[in-house]
């Protein structure tokens, strides 16, 4: 049973992990309600307010959005954002990059899917 | 309209002033015992984490603070939701002090509030044309706040700590059960309603 169990979390961390990649099984509508809930109040797709602005940041190179006071753990970490390293970021920010200002993490799976898929979506550059 | 009215008596009815300083005083007494539990005297650096943390929640305390101003100033409010608003925006600056004692205590430098005029373009303040788009502005951004600080209690290096956050969280969802009321929206049927 015990074997059962754990590879039925392990199946269940792959499809994660994979879906993550993909960004393929997120909603990108139920990201955007999420979105709001979960990150409105420091961030917003086309200012920065608490935290950086989020539009474009799928492709972008961490520590980059203009006019944003960074940690200069961030800007220093060579990362660039798709759905893996976003998705590892909202599991547990400083673990990732240690000395990140953001602490705040978001620990359902489905609903990072989610929000990455709402990501994906505001592609466009913001607006000068 | 009438029951609206009702509403918003019965809503003042539930929220004393007596809350605000009851709340107040609770939570700023916390920051020295914060200190202390983290194994820190004042003026000795502790966690850098954890002072970043708390100072990006003092951003989120300074941009509520300006968000009630905004919304006292403009005109748009009736009583009692403007008092309503006051009220909260009160308890905002407990929160405020409680997070900018701690930082210190901690070792830190306390973040600054951002200009008026940053918070109009980050708030799009432009947008709000009457009482009910003020009232959604702050009922988003409580369940935002609410939901910040229930996320970023993992990430903290003292109980101590994220107990003062769970504070500052109920009171966060206390002031989103208020504002959903005013705008005679439904509560969600489903459990887990921040978080």
């Amino acid at each position: 049973m015990r074997v059962t169990a754990t590879a039925i979390m392990l199946v269940a961390g792959f499809s994660s992990s994979v879906a993550a990649q993909s960004g393929a099984t997120g909603d990108a509508a139920r990201g955007a309600q999420i979105y709001q809930a979960s990150c409105g109040s420091c961030h917003s797709i086309n200012a920065n307010r608490v935290g950086p602005a989020h539009r474009g940041v799928v492709g972008r190179r961490a520590g980059t959005m203009t006019g944003y006071n960074y940690s200069a753990a961030l800007r220093a970490s060579r990362i660039i954002w798709d759905a893996r390293t976003i998705d590892r970021f909202l599991q547990d920010p400083q673990k990732m990059i240690p000395g990140t200002k953001m602490g705040f993490r978001l620990t359902d799976p489905s609903r990072r899917n989610d929000v990455i898929a709402y990501l994906r979506q505001q592609s466009r550059p913001v607006p000068k | 309209m009438t029951q609206m009215q009702q509403s918003r008596r019965n809503l003042m009815r539930l929220t004393g002033t007596g809350v605000l300083s009851a709340v107040a005083v609770g939570i700023l007494g916390d920051a020295p015992a914060l200190a202390r539990s983290m194994g820190k005297g004042p003026g000795v650096t502790a966690s850098q984490g954890d002072i970043d943390i708390l100072n990006v929640a003092l951003g989120l305390e300074h941009e509520a603070i300006e968000a009630y101003l905004i919304g006292a100033e403009s005109g748009l409010l009736q009583k009692p939701v403007l008092d309503l608003a006051l009220i909260f925006q009160g308890h905002h600056k407990g929160h405020r002090d409680a997070l900018a004692r701690a930082v210190h205590d901690l070792g830190g430098k306390a973040v600054e509030p951002k200009t008026r005029a940053a918070y109009v373009e980050s708030l799009n303040v432009a947008s709000l044309k009457n009482q009910n788009d003020i009232l959604r502005l702050a009922q988003s951004h409580e369940l935002g706040a609410a939901n910040a600080y229930i996320g970023v209690m993992p990430s903290l290096g003292g109980k101590e700590l994220a107990q003062v956050c769970a504070k500052i969280a109920a009171d966060e969802a206390s002031h989103w059960s208020l504002l959903t009321t005013a705008l005679e929206q439904p509560i969600p049927a489903t459990a887990f309603l921040f978080g």
